[in-house]
């Protein structure tokens, strides 16, 4: 299995959907070699948080992770890239000829392509499994060396990260990695029109897969942020796709109405500094709180001290956070443009661009005591039953058909 | 000779318009008036209008053996008259064949008896006399909401003066006996209890185009087989009207059956029987039911209007109103007041969906029932502001009764 990020050095759903994924597989009883890029002599910052191999463990005998040297991560842009390369150059006294990374993003696909074709000779394995579109190369690679079937895993795509505005070159690679692969899994519905839209690929070579959640964690209660007003939450990369600018746009309605509500927006990505500016221009400042990047026990503190999650992305493929929030109690309004909307039925829903009723919404859920308490008891309860196992049994159907 | 006894419930709720906080204090308008007509429109094509035809044709062509009855709310009576006249106008005929009955119930297929008696008993009486002034008839049967039904009910509506109440032969409240009986509800003296056989109701209005069904395709041949078949004096066959036509396409052959119904009944030496002609059977025997029974969805209970807090919170607050409602002595308020109490308004808010919930999602209007509850509460804190007369922001609340209170 080729993926760009595995827990505990994961910036997003991806890192938890492949760790979800491969302890399913395990328990089916299915081998898993793990293959993650990784950055090893770069440092580790919040800003760039680079996958360190050295870190990364063995839990069980089942589940073997190879690192490959790599600066790739999840969510990686082109000028990020360029960015943790010079840092590379900044951090080390070594001159830029010394550097074992490729130059740009696409130069570093496809020197992972060309590790995981080397891992493919050496592992004894029945099928390719690759995860989102940096991986793709890696697969194909590994396939041609192998001969053995590939099934590509697409939870998301150029479309859904840019807006509508894909760029070329990464286009490129996720069709060529779609046309090369025997079997196509898709984590919803929408993704999978979305595929057959935009990159032509054939209804029948396509099976959806649900991603599934996982409970192992103690859920502990938390205290609210220490005043009794109503908390808001958007969680997620503040980025083009999530939608964080319309979540403000609601927020500032929703104050005209309920003034003393607080929005917490918690997460870091390229619209940081512009959606802090925006609040503020806005004159929404004072509600508005950025917690930054989270992590861990503190994602799991954001959602219980919210009285509302809300997710209003842009284009989600999936989109796990509304599963987790529910897991710990926090109703939820999700974006219609996602592929969780597909299997939540105890949620709030709505059009993203739809400001008006995205107000309504958050005014009613925080003003009905009932209508949050029956969101969020019936929706735990149909959280409870989207498991990862069931996931993993679909993937092993998949392989059977390829091998 | 054992008889058939047809009823036929015939509803059309006014669906509200997706009402939005915004509009709290500001827009007094509810109901979604051009889907209400396109519903209405198109339900009259596809199964009123035909089916009416049908009726009348079997029972000219059978001289008066074919009767049916029929339970008519009294806001799809108000909106036949205002959506599609000629419906009411074929009732009326159908009326005036003398072998058609009209049963009573709440004008606006309201819970009211759950909540007020004094408003309940209103209600049955304004519907009462429309059905005397539209058809001429004086109903002697009662049926009420959603055949929700227990005890006490059958003893208030004997006060009323009606001389049988129709109720759902839930295995629960029967056990080892059969639907096909007349009964007499405990703690009653004189009133009959007329009991839904659900098995052969259900084997038309739900299973009749059902492929995956071991019986299907459903010949009336078998059908009146069965019927011939079962023990009793009365098979009662109650169903919702739009089961022709409208649940049941017309594809499905449903008005073939129908059609050819009639004949193999009479030919198997069974008559039609009306239930008010029913009700004058001797009981046999005294049910107890201390707990509402109704004819919806597995559990045949309560839980599809009052199963969750929702819908709890929001029938509990439009009842706590009540008197504010009556003291305002404004009709436009008492009006709007009623028609929120429509019992469609609480099943859309149903949250019970996995396993029964196809029903529920086919007849919905909004998109899940979280949406028809932040309708119906901010529709309600509008009602509120009205009574209250309140100037400036209204702060929609959970509880706007207490908005109201001294």
């Amino acid at each position: 299995m080729f993926g760009w990020e595995f827990p505990p050095f994961s910036k997003g759903g991806l890192g938890t959907a492949c760790y979800g994924l491969t302890r399913g597989l395990n328990k089916l009883g299915s081998d898993v070699i793990f293959v993650v890029p990784r950055g090893k002599r770069a440092k580790q910052t919040a800003h760039i948080n680079l996958i360190v191999a050295e870190n990364l463990y063995i839990d069980n005998e089942k589940l073997i992770i190879r690192g490959v040297d790599s600066l790739l991560h999840a969510y990686m842009s082109s000028k990020q890239y360029a960015d943790s390369f010079n840092r590379i150059l900044a951090f080390s006294d070594s001159s830029e000829s010394d550097v074992i990374y490729g130059r740009d993003l696409f130069e570093e696909v496809e020197r992972y392509a060309q590790k995981g074709k080397v891992i493919a000779c050496f592992e004894d394995f029945d099928v390719i499994h690759a995860h989102d579109w940096m991986t793709y190369k890696a697969g194909i690679q590994a396939k041609k060396a192998s001969g053995k079937p590939l099934v590509i895993h697409v939870h998301a795509t150029e479309f859904d990260r840019t807006g509508g505005h894909p760029s070329q070159a990464v286009y490129d690679i996720e069709r060529q990695g779609m046309h090369s692969a025997d079997r196509i899994i898709t984590v919803s519905n929408y993704t999978k029109n979305m595929i057959m839209k935009h990159y032509g690929i054939e209804e029948s070579k396509i099976e959806v897969v649900y991603n599934g959640i996982y409970f192992d964690y103690e859920c502990k209660d938390y205290e609210k942020i220490g005043t009794d007003d109503k908390v808001v939450l958007f969680l997620g990369r503040i980025t083009l796709q999530k939608g964080p600018d319309y979540f403000l746009e609601a927020a500032k309605r929703v104050l005209d109405y309920m003034p003393d509500v607080k929005f917490v927006v918690a997460g870091s990505g390229d619209m940081h500094a512009e959606m802090i500016e925006r609040a503020a221009h806005m004159g929404i400042g004072k509600n508005v709180l950025f917690t930054g990047f989270l992590k861990g026990e503190d994602i799991h503190r954001a959602y219980r001290m919210a009285d509302l999650y809300v997710m209003p992305s842009i284009s989600e493929p999936f989109g796990i956070t509304p599963l987790e929030s529910l897991q710990n109690g926090t109703p939820v309004l999700i974006s219609k443009q996602s592929g969780v909307s597909e299997v939540l039925t105890n949620a709030l829903k709505v059009d993203f661009w739809d400001i008006d009723e995205m107000t309504n919404k958050m005014i009613s859920a925080l003003n009905y005591p009932c209508l949050n308490t029956t969101l969020a008891h019936e929706g735990k309860k149909e959280v409870e039953l989207l498991s990862w196992d069931k996931a993993a049994e679909k993937c092993i159907d998949v392989y059977s058909g390829v091998v | 000779m054992k008889n058939i006894c047809f009823y036929f419930q015939v509803h059309q709720p006014y669906r509200m318009r997706k009402y939005p906080v915004f509009d709290v204090g500001k827009n007094h308008q509810y109901y979604d008036n051009l889907k209400n007509r396109q519903i209405m429109q198109k339900v009259a094509k596809k199964c009123y209008i035909p089916t009416n035809n049908i009726i009348l044709r079997l029972i000219n062509k059978t001289k008066g053996k074919f009767k049916v009855a029929y339970s008519i709310t009294g806001i799809a009576l108000e909106q036949f008259e205002k959506y599609a006249p000629d419906v009411l106008e074929s009732f009326k005929e159908l009326a005036g064949t003398g072998c058609v009955e009209f049963l009573s119930e709440t004008y606006y297929h309201s819970l009211a008896y759950l909540y007020s008696k004094e408003e309940f008993t209103k209600q049955v009486n304004k519907h009462k006399n429309l059905i005397k002034k539209l058809f001429g008839q004086n109903p002697k049967v009662f049926r009420n909401t959603e055949l929700i039904y227990y005890n006490e009910l059958a003893k208030f509506v004997e006060d009323m003066g009606y001389k049988a109440i129709i109720a759902e032969g839930a295995d629960h409240i029967l056990k080892w006996r059969s639907p096909n009986h007349v009964y007499r509800p405990k703690t009653t003296k004189k009133i009959k209890l007329l009991l839904k056989n659900y098995k052969l109701s259900d084997d038309i209005a739900f299973r009749f185009s059902n492929r995956k069904w071991k019986e299907y395709p459903l010949t009336t041949e078998k059908f009146v087989d069965w019927a011939a078949f079962a023990q009793g004096e009365t098979i009662n066959l109650f169903m919702d009207y739009e089961t022709f036509g409208e649940h049941q396409w017309e594809d499905t052959g449903i008005f073939n059956f129908l059609n050819s119904l009639p004949k193999a009944v009479l030919k198997k030496n069974m008559g039609f029987i009306l239930p008010s002609q029913a009700a004058d059977l001797t009981p046999v025997g005294e049910l107890d039911v201390h707990h509402a029974v109704s004819w919806a969805d597995v559990e045949r209970d309560l839980s599809a209007w009052l199963g969750n807090k929702m819908q709890q919170t929001a029938l509990d607050e439009i009842y706590k109103i009540e008197k504010e409602i009556i003291n305002s002595d404004n009709n436009d308020l008492l009006r709007d007041w009623r028609l929120l109490q429509t019992s469609d308004h609480f099943y859309y808010m149903c949250t019970k969906w996995f396993a029964d919930g196809d029903v529920h999602k086919y007849f919905n209007p909004y998109d899940s029932p979280y949406d028809s509850y932040i309708s119906f509460m901010n529709v309600l804190n509008d009602l509120i502001y009205r009574i209250k007369g309140s100037k400036g922001k209204h702060i929609v609340t959970e509880k706007p009764s207490i908005l109201i209170k001294k």
